[in-house]
């Protein structure tokens, strides 16, 4: 049965953060936040971050959106949390490059990684890169205030 | 029906069979179509209304002859009341930006929350453009257009009425006729989207005695960059053009332009003129078959279908329960899951849907959802396609329930 191509999208560890994502919510005291809307299928993002001293010392996110997007982000907000700017800038490139079929080293996504299944469904890349998109934005927001 | 006319619907998709259900947002071409398009552009080419050679006589004649085809095809009194344009979208902002000269400050507009956007944003911008106030038609708790709430909304100040005769999200039919009826009586015009009815069902243009009547060609078999607006004589010889340019003057002066005649008059610069005559091509097939049995054959379906789809637990399924009031426009849900995790789970079994807000967004808000997958069939679906549907939904939820299959 073709459903079972399936599996590759939805490995186990996506299901799970999308059941039970980690970090979802909102930070009162954030000092940057974005909202980023995905035109096409009416998706809401919502991500807050706190940094400090150039280092990303939490992250929330809210809205809605598929398995896939809501994964994701619980998966980049884990993965970033602790990382400085520059770092969590050179895993967006990391991710961007993975998600188009690239050959890359993705260790620093921790398990973000298993997303890289999502190349061979190019329908859902732009679920998947969603978050790390609200991530770029808004880290580069401090920097343009 | 056969859909041995249909080549791309017989193959496989992911493996399995393609079971192509995504109708609403476009159609498949027939063979009959596809090579009367080759058979024009090898034989016939050329520009319209200009040239005294051969070619241009040959396709002008086509190009003419499509036109009548399409005034056939919904009961126009005139082929002066048929436009080529692009597309639906294209047709209702030409009424709202010439048509729409005609609103005042004070003047309202009332159009129906189930609107596609481009049968929203016209209007909305219009209103805001001449301050004039835009009124929204909720619906029953069954899905349909609150006609009692529409009497209550169309008065003396209504310039214009424009509503969808079918609904690109709920399936519903619209009682356009008793609108257009309601808005006469006090003065306004009717506006009918079509883009949804008129592949599917028969069209009378007077019987309805709707104003405008807007549709698109690639949602019937034809290409897409075709459509047509259908407007009454005396409404469109009072309109200005919406566009300047080549073919559409009567004569040039430094300082001063007349109009051509009607329809030309609409029709600024090259038309689409291969699509236009495929269109003339789509509507011969559509007739071959008849467009009532078209609509017969379609309800049979929904009448098979919707009660399987209701019975799934977990499936919200919306606009009308009642098999009779749905065409087979269907829009669902699976509870707890995203409809593009439901329609990437059905593409895998080969069943390709639409999953998001179907450009219309305000009418998602209204019903508290941010998106649906929608399943819309045309004659070339059968009863095993529906099956297939319902056995694919079914598939999905498994998986979704257990991580696996």
């Amino acid at each position: 049965m073709a459903l079972s191509r399936m599996d590759d999208l939805y490995r186990q560890v996506i299901l799970d953060h999308s059941d039970n994502p980690h970090h979802h919510g909102e930070l009162p005291d954030a000092t940057n936040n974005i909202e980023l809307k995905n035109p096409t299928c009416g998706d809401v993002l919502k991500l807050d971050l706190n940094i400090e001293d150039g280092v990303i010392k939490d992250a929330a996110f809210s809205g809605y959106g598929c398995t896939i997007s809501q994964a994701s982000a619980s998966m980049m907000t884990d993965a970033v949390i602790g990382k400085t700017t520059d770092d969590a800038e050179q895993m967006v490139q990391t991710f961007s490059n993975m998600i188009i079929g690239e050959d890359v080293d993705t260790d620093s996504l921790e398990d973000a990684a298993v997303l890289e299944g999502v190349s061979k469904f190019p329908a859902r890349i732009k679920c998947a890169t969603l978050a790390w998109k609200a991530l770029h934005k808004a880290m580069n927001k401090e920097e343009s205030e | 029906m056969d859909n041995n006319d249909f080549p791309i619907l017989h193959q496989k998709v992911n493996d399995e069979d393609l079971v192509y259900l995504d109708n609403a947002a476009t159609t498949q071409k027939p063979k009959q179509v596809v090579e009367a398009m080759e058979k024009f552009y090898y034989n016939d080419n050329a520009n319209v209304h200009r040239g005294v050679h051969t070619l241009a006589e040959r396709s002008t004649e086509q190009f003419e002859a499509a036109r009548e085809k399409v005034r056939k095809f919904i009961n126009a009194k005139s082929n002066k009341e048929i436009i080529f344009t692009k597309g639906t979208t294209d047709s209702l902002n030409m009424i709202a930006q010439s048509y729409g000269e005609n609103i005042h400050e004070g003047d309202e507009i009332v159009i129906s929350i189930m609107e596609h956007h481009s049968n929203l944003i016209p209007w909305q911008q219009l209103a805001i453009k001449k301050h004039a106030t835009l009124r929204y038609i909720g619906l029953t708790d069954d899905g349909e257009l609150d006609m009692a709430e529409a009497k209550k909304l169309i008065n003396d100040k209504t310039k214009i009425v424009s509503v969808a005769q079918v609904s690109n999200v709920l399936g519903v039919i619209n009682p356009v006729k008793k609108l257009a009826e309601l808005a006469h009586a006090h003065g306004a015009v009717m506006v009918v989207d079509g883009a949804q009815s008129a592949p599917h069902m028969p069209i009378d243009v007077q019987a309805l005695d709707c104003d405008f009547f807007a549709f698109s060609g690639h949602k019937m078999l034809s290409e897409t960059g075709i459509g047509v607006l259908y407007g009454k004589e005396e409404l469109l010889n009072d309109m200005t053009p919406v566009e300047y340019g080549g073919e559409m003057i009567e004569f040039v002066k430094k300082y001063d332009t007349t109009w051509n005649d009607l329809p030309w008059k609409f029709e600024a610069g090259t038309p689409n003129i291969a699509g236009a005559i495929s269109l003339g091509y789509a509507i011969d097939y559509l007739n071959e078959i008849g467009m009532q049995k078209i609509f017969d054959y379609e309800q049979q379906i929904v009448d098979y279908v919707l009660p399987k789809l209701l019975a799934i637990d977990d499936l919200e399924v919306y606009g009308p329960t009642d098999p009779t009031k749905h065409t087979a426009v269907i829009s669902f849900n699976l509870k707890g899951l995203h409809p593009h995790d439901l329609a990437t789970g059905l593409d895998m079994e080969g069943v390709a849907v639409r999953a998001g807000h179907h450009c219309a967004q305000p009418l998602m808000t209204y019903l508290g959802l941010s998106a649906t997958a929608r399943a819309s069939f045309y004659f070339y679906n059968t009863l095993a396609d529906a099956d297939k549907l319902v056995e694919a939904i079914k598939a999905t939820k498994e998986f979704f329930k257990h991580g696996t299959i």
